[in-house]
């Protein structure tokens, strides 16, 4: 059996307590796949969290791992998000070395092309705050190399559909019906 | 009221019913151990100190197995919860309700490598449905009624409740709240309300089963595949057979589906799979159509998945829908208990008659059965057959003499098959048939194990001799280990590399020195002379079976390749 492996997009909300994060992620882990990007923060209810998951698989270990998400008891919804209709945003801070006034106009001059901002300034370093996605991300990191950069740090790509649509209103019902059976206590 | 954590334990156990806990005690486990003696609940709640943790581990989901109720076990921290893991990971998966309760180090000290400090919960996560670690008193009884409640529901499993010790020492308000109430209070109607689910029994599609019964209608070829879904899903049976009655199909079956179809019933084909019959084995692969319950097409079932039923539209009921698609790809599928599912094709379902194409699958004949003066597999189960009148609960370890149960012990209800199907356990037995002697004293209760599984846990003849429960171990005694030698014998040129057992103790001695009775046997009439005193005995018995260190389980079909291809028939 012949599988592509791509990256896929998986929203996942989950209750917001201990051993969630690592009851979601071992799932990837116990496959062996790498979690390429991970990004996890509270909702508007603080009980519940929801989780971006970034990992490169085939289309039908991720359906596995869906399936397996679903299950669990400290997960509400589980929506692998379609490339084209999601906007996919993070924020990367990078430390660049910055001795010289001229380093630094030149390092200024790169974050407003790029609409990056100036977070910090030291005598010595400069730090950039960007949002974007990977190929803007990339072209300013690749910029910035030759000045050197000291540090690098991302957040982890956060996502969302685009338009109305939401993680509590798109999933198929009837799939999603399944999964509750399973999971009814009564 | 205000009580103790440890007695708010106590309490929320009376409230689900239990009266059979099993357990070892410990340092950080020890104010719910008091509660026995200090508020009296040893007049409510039997203990069962077992041997070893793992052997609490095992009676829990022995009695679990065959009572249908939820299993209990205590543990201490540390190795204690540690030793429950094998246990656990049975119970998971073979779908058994069982609720460990482990008390950790005082969460002042957690973190920090302190004696007997485990992270239980993480080191669970992957063999429990659902586990929680208790650090505030106030939420104890609510996380103890969700665990329950988790256990039993939907597929059931394993849940372990870990508690730091200061929680059980702390003190907190205490109601009673019957079962009945449990979803409308605390963290269970709050983990309905957010999964955006109503308190209400879920029903499967009706368009899903009316799918199935179309799909029934065009087939020619009908088999119905029954697992273990179909064993735990309360009151599933009489169901299930009035379907495969009125349907006439074949009926084949998973090691976890034993009992369902009665071993003897005309439509009976047999287990399926690694050790299926030659007619189960056939008939998946000429069948139209699967029609398989409560089951997960493992490995040892679905040997090949591409090609098993590949002539087959493959339906698919189950309860839980991480099962659909997983092993083997499915036509249609419906979710749903066993039960409800079964209730509603029946109401739709007319009297089919498949006459031609049950001749073609039981036209199929198995191997002869050897008999000579040598004592043979085969008989020492017919002769506990024929002793009990097929009514023995068994259990039993993992190998061949478990193939062997399977085989030849013809089940006929659900719960008298306690197995570790998916796990392969070796050394559950003796505990299983323990928790099953207690969960049902009226029965006889028949532990089939090897010479090497009884090893690994043999120490619980202890247990059986103090708490006087009379187990009966039959030990399919071949001085190996004869599933492994199997393989070796057919597939590794007979390089008996690290698998023969020439070695003690002698096991009647092993008997008698726990203060049981130990009878050899090495043919089928010393055997069934030496079960009748057994069964008079009123105790403990040990009966050590001398068998062929070469004899085989037949059929056999190798790991990854298609059912059909047998490489001993």
């Amino acid at each position: 059996m012949l599988t592509t492996i791509k990256r896929h997009t998986l929203s996942v909300l989950v209750e917001n307590s201990a051993g969630v994060l690592s009851q979601v992620s071992r799932l990837f882990s116990r496959k062996g796949y790498n979690i390429e990007s991970l990004a996890v923060g509270t909702t508007d209810d603080p009980e519940v969290s929801r989780i971006t998951i970034e990992v490169m698989c085939g289309e039908q270990q991720i359906g596995q791992i869906i399936n397996q998400l679903r299950k669990q008891f400290s997960v509400y919804s589980v929506r692998l998000l379609p490339p084209e209709q999601s906007i996919r945003r993070e924020l990367v801070l990078i430390k660049v070395k910055a001795e010289s006034r001229e380093v630094r106009n030149e390092v200024i001059q790169i974050a407003n092309i790029f609409r990056a901002s100036i977070i910090d300034v030291s005598t010595r370093s400069l730090t950039l705050a960007i949002i974007g996605q990977e190929s803007k991300d990339d072209a300013l990191e690749k910029l910035l190399s030759e000045f050197g950069i000291l540090e690098l740090v991302r957040t982890g790509m956060v996502a969302l559909e685009r338009g109305e649509a939401t993680i509590r209103n798109n999933s198929s019902n009837k799939v999603r019906d399944e999964f509750d059976l399973g999971k009814n206590i009564l | 009221m205000l009580m103790k954590g440890s007695q708010i334990v106590m309490e929320c156990l009376l409230e689900q019913g239990v009266d059979t806990v099993f357990g070892y005690p410990g340092g950080t486990i020890l104010n719910i151990y008091d509660e026995f003696e200090l508020h009296g609940y040893n007049q409510k709640i039997r203990h069962y100190l077992t041997a070893h943790e793992q052997g609490a581990s095992h009676a829990a989901d022995g009695y679990a197995r065959s009572t249908g109720k939820v299993g209990v076990c205590f543990a201490t921290s540390g190795p204690g919860a540690t030793n429950l893991v094998t246990g656990i990971a049975t119970a998971y998966y073979d779908s058994s309700p069982v609720v460990c309760i482990t008390v950790n180090v005082a969460d002042s000290l957690m973190g920090k490598d302190t004696f007997q400090e485990v992270d239980i919960t993480g080191i669970t996560m992957p063999i429990t449905k659902c586990n929680f670690l208790v650090k505030d008193v106030n939420e104890l009884a609510d996380v103890i009624r969700e665990a329950f409640a988790i256990a039993r529901s939907g597929r059931p499993g394993p849940v372990l409740i870990d508690i730091t010790k200061n929680v059980t020492a702390a003190e907190a308000e205490y109601e009673y709240l019957p079962v009945s109430e449990h979803p409308n209070h605390g963290r269970l109607a709050t983990l309905l309300r957010r999964s955006n689910r109503e308190i209400k029994i879920p029903e499967p599609d009706q368009g899903d089963i009316d799918k199935l019964l179309e799909l029934i209608a065009q087939s020619q070829r009908p088999m119905v595949l029954v697992g273990g879904g179909v064993i735990r899903s309360k009151g599933a049976v009489p169901e299930f057979r009035r379907f495969i009655e009125t349907l006439d199909a074949p009926v084949g079956s998973t090691i976890m589906g034993g009992g369902a179809c009665p071993g003897n019933h005309p439509l009976f084909t047999g287990m399926v799979g690694m050790h299926g019959s030659h007619a189960s084995n056939m008939a998946t692969a000429e069948c139209d159509l699967l029609i398989a319950i409560g089951c997960r097409f493992s490995d040892r079932v679905a040997t090949d998945p591409p090609s098993f039923a590949k002539n087959a539209k493959i339906v698919h009921i189950d309860i839980d829908r991480a099962e659909i698609d997983k092993n083997v790809k499915t036509y249609h599928h419906i979710i749903g208990d066993a039960r409800r599912v079964l209730e509603l094709l029946n109401a739709g379902l007319e009297q089919h008659d498949y006459t031609a194409w049950k001749a073609q699958v039981f036209a199929r004949k198995e191997l002869p059965l050897k008999k000579d003066d040598i004592l043979h597999a085969h008989e020492i189960l017919e002769t506990i057959s024929d002793l009990t009148n097929g009514d023995a609960i068994i259990a039993t370890d993992v190998g061949q003499h478990q193939m062997w149960s399977c085989q030849y012990y013809h089940f006929s209800r659900p719960g008298q098959l306690l197995t570790s199907g998916g796990f392969g356990t070796m050394g559950f037995g003796l505990g299983a048939a323990m928790g099953a002697k207690v969960g049902n004293p009226d029965k006889v209760v028949v532990h089939c194990t090897g010479d090497g599984c009884f090893r690994m846990n043999c120490h619980e003849l202890a247990t059986v001799e103090h708490y006087d429960i009379p187990v009966i171990t039959v030990i399919f005694d071949n001085r190996t280990l004869g599933m492994v030698r199997q393989w070796q014998n057919l597939i590794y040129d007979k390089r008996f590399s690290q698998t023969t057992l020439d070695r003690g103790p002698d096991f009647v001695k092993l008997a008698e020195a726990y203060g049981l009775k130990g009878f050899r046997a090495k043919n089928q009439a010393e055997f069934a002379d030496a079960f009748k005193q057994a069964l008079e005995a009123g105790c403990g018995c040990v009966i050590d079976c001398a068998i062929d260190i070469d004899a085989m389980v037949h059929p056999m079909v190798s790991g990854g390749t298609p059912v059909t291809d047998f490489l001993l028939h």
